[in-house]
């Protein structure tokens, strides 16, 4: 069957603006987006810029915005939509576009460094000489957040960076905090909280649950970002308040 | 542009990564990549990696060298594996250490399972010996090595696709490539550059690799003068999502799924009655591509069955997660009640680019190191795996060789100076850049790469032989000589993925031809390298390394001893 696709492009040597081009590509049901952006690029526009590498959701290279929501294209198959109209194919929101569908992720990644802390240490301070010991229950409390792929869709989807706070750190760089926070190893948990404390950290957050809703990895981002929320509001003092400041 | 680091590592997989982790220690350290780098094909590794922890069950390094070198058909060079195995449990711990975080038994230590062709007291039964984070187990430590890096300050030149490597007196001093989103020449001026490309999957059409496998390191060592060795070694996992190659891991069987023909028949206790379906990977594939040829595929299509349904919903989400949502999102079906269409797809490189274990890269098959060349990981042949690599210790090998490779460098560094760059480094990448960009040639990198694909699973695949070899290496030829005429369309400087894309053909075109002719010379079959016109296994005659080289005249094929070891060949049974 032949499915219609609407993809934006734009070409910085030439264009002083950005435009949609209409492809036609005959494909499966059961098929990828990915799949038929490979057609287009492959059999009738080479010109066609896209990121892509493992096409099977776990490499992260290929987040769009396909009919105005933020998802992978290789974990999207032409049935997930409307197909009998056109699948509006944008590159992901948030991020300055470089060319059609490539944005520039130099923001996202320097967030998910800036969430480290800047003394470079292993995770634990005295290194046993076999593993540390870890219940299945410690293990469990950060499990969902080692789904991230680091695709940067929640940074798309999330109406805080896109309408508010283009600073805030984002859903992805607070779950790789809470990964850590909630390791039963970590020994800089303190260090990390405050990384999130600053401005435009977690507190920025003000939980619209897009980021949940379009997670290609189902990850409950925004539960995960509340339970790191409420575990900033929980640490006790550590001194007295007339020696804080 | 040209970048000064002490060490720069091309490709930022774990290998990279790691080697990288391990020299910033005490050095300016650069990893290179095609890809950002947490987009590296070690995200895809699933169901764990190997050490004889013993955490489930009594467990000891020789067992696992055993199952390693008889695994590899004896292929294996022995002194390697021993370094791989004793090292492996304290690279498991290292990694812990580091924030890893594996699965855990009920006593709270790293949680292992059954993986294949890994047994106990030398091939009684299999043995639980690989540690895993459930079925994320490449990502779970790609993670952590990324973050560490990041910590240790290593840099990283994203989306830059490395073209040549940059030599002066016989010493490499660096690496030439441009920029993907600006077609702009990158110069990396080093005293050690490192190899971690990873594989060549992407030459088959069915592959578990990503877009990105495209034998880069290959054709640059190659490039080099340097030969490649055993590269007729080709893994096919038995388990790929039919049609798609998706990788279904050995996990699914380690924990109770069974492979079933059309028929219903657990057909792998008819092949190896001990360990059935946890066999190693290159009697598993070959198995299930009988059953299909003999008319027992499902359907009298080219599958066979894996069926999980008795592990139960719950547990599939808690062992394998990821496979489970493959699956759900790619066929629609769900793996607890529905049987998953299976057949072999590419998977792996046993050969590559000669090392030692320090991660020195050999210039020739005496042993000569080449000054300031490393490899590490898929792209290297240390060799650790033979004939055929058993599953887990390919996530081992990247660890404890990518440790090594970095200690290797952080050390010789040392005493070693940056020597000049050569004047033309830009320029022999903007030529190569340009003759492509301004060809008018007729012929289309996407016709070229899928006839590619197409004669190299027909005719080099899982089964060989003299004639469907030597018809792929005629073809082989015959498309290098239509790449002299390829021509783009796209002129753009910026993403140019149809490039990019001609550049990766002439890297797989490359593999492919040494793979194809390495093939042709070995008259026997030995581990992935089935040859049907001599089924048997000749350990007189070809019990030794294959290397091969491009010169002037053609490729030229020679041969390396295998260093006697602690375990003689005896007959593979399972």
């Amino acid at each position: 069957m032949k499915v219609t696709l609407k993809v934006y492009r734009f070409n910085p040597q030439t264009d002083k603006a950005p435009h949609y081009d209409v492809f036609s590509v005959e494909s499966e049901q059961n098929e990828r987006i990915l799949d038929c952006l490979n057609k287009i690029r492959w059999q009738q526009d080479p010109t066609l810029s896209f990121r892509m590498s493992c096409a099977h959701g776990i490499c992260g290279s290929d987040g769009l915005t396909i009919n105005s929501q933020s998802a992978l294209a290789c974990q999207k198959l032409v049935k997930d939509y409307d197909y009998t109209k056109e699948i509006l194919v944008e590159p992901l929101r948030y991020f300055c576009v470089v060319k059609d569908l490539i944005v520039d992720l130099k923001p996202f990644f320097e967030r998910i460094k800036s969430i480290n802390p800047q003394t470079a240490q292993n995770i634990a301070k005295v290194e046993p000489q076999k593993e540390r010991i870890q219940t299945i229950e410690e293990r469990s409390r950060f499990d969902d957040a080692l789904k991230c792929i680091l695709c940067g869709c929640c940074y798309g989807a999330c109406p805080v960076m896109t309408e508010q706070d283009e600073d805030f750190v984002g859903p992805a760089a607070v779950l790789r905090e809470q990964r850590y926070i909630f390791d039963s190893r970590t020994c800089d948990a303190e260090e990390r909280l405050k990384i999130l404390k600053k401005p435009h950290g977690v507190w920025a957050c003000k939980s619209y649950y897009m980021c949940t809703l379009v997670c290609p990895k189902n990850i409950k981002v925004t539960e995960a970002i509340l339970r790191t929320k409420k575990k900033i509001i929980q640490e006790p003092p550590k001194k007295p308040i007339a020696e804080e400041i | 542009m040209i970048h000064e680091y002490d060490v720069v590592v091309i490709g930022g997989g774990i290998a990279g990564l790691y080697t990288a982790l391990t020299a910033s220690e005490d050095a300016r350290v650069a990893v290179i990549s095609k890809v950002h780098v947490t987009r590296s094909h070690s995200v895809a590794a699933q169901g764990g990696i190997a050490a004889s922890l013993g955490n489930e069950e009594e467990d000891h390094w020789e067992w696992h060298m055993y199952d390693t070198v008889k695994g590899s058909d004896y292929l294996a060079d022995q002194n390697a594996v021993e370094v791989l195995v004793q090292e492996a449990p304290n690279a498991i711990y290292t990694l812990e250490h580091m924030g890893v975080p594996f699965s855990r038994n009920a006593q709270g230590k790293i949680e292992q399972r059954r993986f294949g062709g890994h047994t106990r007291n030398f091939g009684e039964a299999p043995i639980k010996r690989a540690c895993y984070a459930s079925d994320r187990t490449g990502r779970a430590i790609m993670d952590t090595l990324y973050d560490r890096c990041l910590q240790k300050g290593v840099a990283f030149h994203d989306e830059v696709f490395i073209q040549h490597l940059l030599f002066a007196l016989n010493n490499c001093c660096g690496a030439a490539g441009y920029d993907l989103a600006t077609t702009e020449p990158q110069v990396f001026h080093a005293k050690a550059v490192v190899l971690a490309t990873g594989g060549c999957g992407k030459i088959y059409k069915t592959t578990s690799n990503g877009y990105a496998s495209t034998g880069d390191g290959f054709a640059l060592a190659l490039d080099a003068l340097l030969s490649l060795e055993d590269m007729e070694f080709v893994q096919f996992h038995p388990t790929g999502i039919y049609g798609l190659g998706i990788l279904i891991s050995e996990a699914a069987r380690a924990e109770g799924g069974i492979l079933r023909n059309g028929l219903g028949e657990r057909f792998m206790e008819r092949y190896a009655p001990t360990l059935k379906d946890l066999a190693p990977r290159d009697i598993v594939s070959r198995a299930i591509l009988q059953e299909i040829s003999e008319g027992r595929g499902v359907d009298g299509k080219e599958y066979v069955y894996l069926d999980l349904r008795e592990l139960g919903g719950e547990r599939l989400n808690q062992k394998l997660p990821e496979i489970t949502s493959f699956v759900k999102t790619y066929l629609g079906i769900d793996p607890g009640e529905t049987q998953i269409p299976v057949a072999p797809t590419c998977h792996y490189m046993m050969g590559g680019i000669p090392t030692d274990v320090g991660g020195h890269v050999l210039a020739d098959k005496a042993g000569t190191i080449l000054p300031g060349l490393y490899a590490a990981g898929e792209c290297a042949c240390v060799s650790v795996h033979g004939a055929n690599r058993l599953g887990c210790n390919s996530l081992i090998d990247l660890v404890v060789f990518g440790r090594r490779t970095g200690l290797s460098v952080l050390k010789e560094i040392k005493a070693r100076i940056l020597q000049p760059l050569p004047v033309q480094a830009e320029s022999i990448v903007l030529d190569k850049i340009n003759s492509l960009l301004e060809s008018h040639g007729t012929e289309r990198t996407v016709v070229l790469r899928e006839t590619l694909q197409c004669f190299m699973t027909g005719q080099c695949s899982v089964f060989r032989n003299g004639q469907s070899i030597e018809e792929a290496y005629r073809q082989v030829h015959q498309l290098k000589k239509r790449f002299l005429n390829v021509g783009l369309t796209n002129k753009s400087r910026v993403f140019n993925y149809e490039l990019q894309e001609a550049l990766e053909l002439n890297n797989m075109m490359r593999t492919a031809e040494i793979i194809v002719y390495s093939a042709l010379q070995r008259q026997e079959s030995r581990g992935a390298h089935f040859r049907s016109d001599f089924p048997e296994r000749n350990d007189e005659e070809w019990l030794k390394h294959t290397f091969v080289n491009e010169t002037p005249t053609g490729l030229k094929e020679s041969y390396k001893p295998l260093a006697p070891g602690r375990f003689a060949p005896e007959k593979r049974r399972y």
